[in-house]
């Protein structure tokens, strides 16, 4: 547990802006901070760690979706003395992970809600030995009737979650959008899915974990919040925060899929080496990752949409339907976003939206980067180009006609007192594509050709930072103390997963104090060691944490000219000199900063109305897709994005989350299906999951128009998240435009254009094209 | 399980990083295995198991192979190249200060992998096209960078290595 260091000493010295000012090292592409041990492949990951005498653990799960567990038993042809087994009779403390709702078990008690939930666990000195062992627990079970899509949930036919089924709903409301209808001159009605999509990070999820009577338990995880680790480990193993201290190893990959997952692993490899006395390793093989753990919520999006003669928005009435699994997990806070999300970025005088996440029997879905905005976003820009092609218009005019401006206000009635400058982003977009030209070209084209060309287009704001009151309530503390070896260490628990988190944390602190880069290092990701800057999620460590680390710099100089002597202009020798002095008298080097709430920020969470994000990063897509008619295959073969996310802290690293994030969003589009059967995920593989390949990811475009938000660190917004937004409604955006044919459901496989297309063609509906 | 494959007592000998190693293995253990428990080079990762995402890539006798499907008695005698061999912190390959300089590692689970089927590229084709580059790294997933990065980090080791060539300079690995 991270003890606050005393004294804290805070200075008077007025905190300046930063962001307009000229910087030295933030928006130059210094080297990542671990950038030189990734390389030589010394970095070390969970898996490459081996301790003495370490044990490993695996788990017996599910097979089945839903029923009562009748029996446990174990095979007599395996010599049970050797191994270590958990059931749930040996969880100490509660026996649930600590997220939204405490309503997920860490292991099943009589009864199982998902394929794959785990039941008992097994720690052994030999790994090859586990999975004959496995094997040999044998579960008996009353199977129950499982509820395993949205539709059989919101039929409450069987109750399967609490009374309803309903994990959580929400209810916006701006205007009156009843009285709309009437004054229309077009109404669109549209209805919109979207699949499961898995992370695939290339690391699969693992843990170690250590007991001793004297320290508690320690683990080390992939992971991307060790405070969510150590309050879910207080509660099952029922210890004082000083016993539980949680650690983060090198992390190859992320993207949400370790946000609370770790939880759940982290108590079982606890619960082993509790029992077991031993260091336990729990590692995932990929089929078990990819059959066990969380994946990206599939929706269902309904549109009804009033307009006047000129394009113009009336009223808009959504009506937002998420998969949330066997249990809450991050269900509600999802919900939340793709509600906030699902207006789209356009200004409509009367909005509803009515969201419900529903439990079903399915392994509980999770964070996953954009968390309920892709699903949002696709339904509503997809829902712009219906619109367009109902009332005759270019889908690039009516978005330009609605967009939001500054002044304007969301549907949560939030007023947009930052500069919008969606137009600015669009025409660049239109310019860089040579957007006209090119679809001139490919109608012509498109008439003699078997494959037809088309371009998609896709506009979007991703809020930066937790929701509404969220940042209130994580109230996050971040600094930099100085050791005595003379090195400026940052201490975040904001984690590294590829983002960039430790190089442009690194920079903010040797910007905003005022020494080299090199001269700056992050302490180690430990519970012990960092204080509780809140979770590495929502595209916040830039904007939310970046700014905390800012202060901290200049809190700290402010302390040491007041207080060591240090002058207006220094050297790195005095200032690390003056460091000294302040060691001298406080014993330590600190400066600790707690997260404020900008002023006139203001949400209400009841009426869901108000500052549903302190800032909003706006994005404009185009994507050339082309479709070839005889083998039915989609491909993207350009892409286009224009982004304002603030400042840019790291050239190099913000294009390579851009571009990263669309080569995910074209995945989501049309590579990455999840097959179900009887609620098991059917293709656990890289074999069968099919991810896109260096040959499949189109030479992509990138700018950045750069506004400095004063709520960021360094003028810097959110970014991670963003790309990812877009690139599906862009793409089946061009898919129409190449055929004249809308499709609203992704992943869209060859197999699902052919299926369309056939019936339509067979129906003979398909206009010439 | 065979007598003769699980007897291992002579061992199985081969060079590691221009280092003669001799394990005693049983025949059928996976070469992922041997280097990263044997040998302790855990720069080598497992992503899949079954040959798909190439974090597991190693040079095997100028060939890159997906060490996660070589039994290590293949490997008997054979000469193989891990990123523990490519490098050194005081003096980076070429290919590793392109991936650093150019953002071509990100979370960096993939990158050993990545470096090593860099390595096969350009040993093989030293001015491959944008087109050769990706069918190179085809078999190496990255989740991390949508792969642009990727083939700018390449495309820079060819005008390093020109560059090093023309002035008559050599790089180690």
């Amino acid at each position: 547990m991270y003890a606050m260091p005393q004294p804290v000493r805070r200075s008077s010295t007025a905190q300046t802006m930063s962001t307009s000012e000229k910087t030295r090292i933030v928006g130059t592409a210094v080297p990542r901070k671990e950038g030189v041990d990734k390389l030589l492949g010394r970095a070390r990951y969970l898996d490459d760690i081996e301790r003495e005498g370490m044990w490993y653990g695996a788990t017996v799960r599910s097979s089945i979706p839903r029923g009562l567990i009748r029996s446990i038993g174990f095979d007599r042809r395996i010599d049970w003395t050797e191994f270590t087994v958990v059931t749930v009779a040996d969880i100490p403390g509660r026996n649930h992970i600590q997220l939204i709702n405490a309503d997920q078990p860490v292991l099943a008690d009589g009864m199982v809600n998902h394929c794959e939930e785990a039941i008992v666990l097994l720690a052994h000195p030999d790994k090859h030995k586990l999975r004959e062992a496995v094997d040999a627990v044998n579960v008996e079970y009353e199977p129950l009737m499982p509820v395993l899509t949205i539709e059989e949930s919101e039929r409450q036919e069987t109750i399967v979650w609490g009374a309803d089924n309903i994990l959580k709903s929400f209810l916006l409301e701006k205007g009156d959008v009843d009285a709309a209808w009437a004054q229309a001159a077009h109404i669109v009605e549209g209805e919109y899915r979207t699949g499961a999509q898995e992370h695939l990070y290339i690391e699969n999820n693992g843990v170690i974990a250590e007991w001793s009577e004297g320290n508690g338990i320690t683990v080390w995880g992939s992971l991307q919040c060790p405070y969510y680790v150590h309050k879910s480990l207080l509660a099952v193993l029922d210890l004082p925060e000083d016993k539980v201290r949680a650690i983060q190893t090198e992390t190859g990959g992320a993207f949400g899929g370790k946000e609370d997952y770790p939880s759940t692993l982290a108590s079982h490899a606890a619960l082993l080496a509790m029992k077991s006395g031993h260091v336990v390793k729990m590692t995932y093989d990929r089929m078990e990752d990819l059959a066990a753990t969380t994946k990206r919520h599939p929706s269902r999006v309904r549109h009804r949409t009033a307009l006047d003669g000129d394009g113009k928005l009336l009223a808009m009435d959504i009506e937002v339907a998420t998969d949330g699994g066997a249990y809450t997990t991050l269900s509600s806070t999802v919900l939340s976003r793709a509600t906030l999300h699902s207006p789209g970025p356009y200004v409509c005088p009367n909005v509803r939206v009515s969201s419900k996440a529903w439990a079903t029997n399915t392994v509980p879905y999770g964070a996953f980067r954009g968390f309920g905005a892709p699903q949002a976003i696709f339904a509503i820009e997809r829902h712009m180009d219906e619109i367009a092609a109902a009332i005759g218009m270019d889908p690039v005019e009516v978005r330009r006609r609605n967009f939001l401006h500054d002044g304007d206000t969301t549907a949560t009635e939030q007023v947009m007192r930052e500069p919008v400058i969606l137009d600015k982003l669009l025409d660049r977009a239109l310019t860089e594509s040579d957007y006209y030209e090119r679809q001139k070209r490919f109608a012509q084209e498109n008439q003699t050709r078997a494959v037809k060309r088309g371009l998609g287009i896709a506009a979007f704001y991703h809020g930066a930072g937790f929701t509404g009151s969220g940042e209130r309530y994580l109230n996050s503390l971040a600094g930099i103390d100085v050791t005595p070896e003379g090195r400026v260490r940052v201490l975040v628990a904001n984690t590294e997963f590829g983002q960039g988190t430790n190089t442009i944390l690194s920079q903010i602190a040797a910007e905003s104090i005022g020494i080299d880069y090199d001269d700056v290092e992050m302490a180690p990701v430990d519970t012990n060691v960092v204080p509780n800057s809140g979770p590495t999620v929502a595209s916040r460590t830039s904007m939310v944490v970046g700014k905390l680390i800012e202060r901290a710099g200049l809190q700290l100089v402010g302390t040491l000219r007041e207080r060591a002597g240090l002058r207006e202009e220094f050297t790195r020798e005095e200032f690390f000199a003056a460091c000294e002095r302040l060691r001298e008298e406080d014993g330590a080097v600190i400066s600790l900063c707690r997260y404020e709430a900008p002023a006139g920020i203001f949400w209400d969470d009841q009426k869901y109305r108000g500052e549903a994000y302190p800032a909003f990063a706006w994005s404009v897509q185009v994507a050339q897709v082309a479709v070839d008619t005889t083998t039915y295959s989609a491909e993207v073969e350009e892409f286009w994005s224009v982004q304002e996310v603030g400042r840019v802290l790291h050239p190099v690293l913000a294009g390579g989350q851009i571009e990263g994030g669309i080569a995910q969003g074209i995945g989501y589009a049309l590579y990455e299906k999840v097959v179900w059967k009887d609620g098991r995920m059917a293709n656990n593989q890289m074999t069968n999951y099919i991810m896109p390949t260096a040959e499949d990811v189109p030479p992509i475009h990138v700018y950045f128009e750069e506004i400095p938000c004063r709520f960021g660190g360094f003028g810097a917004k959110g970014i991670g998240e963003l790309p990812h937004d877009g690139p599906a409604p862009a793409i089946l955006n061009g898919i129409r435009d190449a055929i004249g044919v809308g499709f609203n459901a992704i992943p869209l496989l060859p197999e699902d254009l052919f299926a369309q297309l056939v019936t339509q063609e067979s129906k003979a509906e398909v206009s010439a094209v | 399980m065979s007598e003769h494959l699980a007897n291992s007592s002579a061992g199985i000998s081969f060079i590691v990083n221009g280092e003669k190693r001799t394990v005693a293995a049983h025949g059928m253990k996976r070469l992922l295995d041997v280097l990263r428990e044997d040998l302790h080079l855990t720069g080598t990762k497992e992503g899949c198991g079954e040959g798909e995402c190439g974090s597991c890539s190693v040079r095997m006798n100028g060939e890159l192979v997906n060490s996660c499907l070589v039994p290590v008695l293949q490997a008997e005698g054979a000469t193989i190249e891990t990123v523990e061999g490519l490098g050194r912190a005081e003096a980076l390959h070429p290919i590793q200060k392109a991936f650093l300089e150019c953002g071509g590692a990100q979370c960096g689970i993939c990158t050993p992998g990545m470096l090593m089927a860099t390595a096969q590229l350009l040993a093989v084709n030293p001015h491959p096209t944008i087109g050769e580059i990706r069918e190179g790294l085809a078999g190496n997933l990255c989740r991390c960078t949508g792969f642009k990065r990727i083939f700018d980090s390449v495309a820079a080791v060819v005008v390093e290595m020109d560059a090093t060539a023309k002035t008559g300079g050599a790089h180690a690995g």
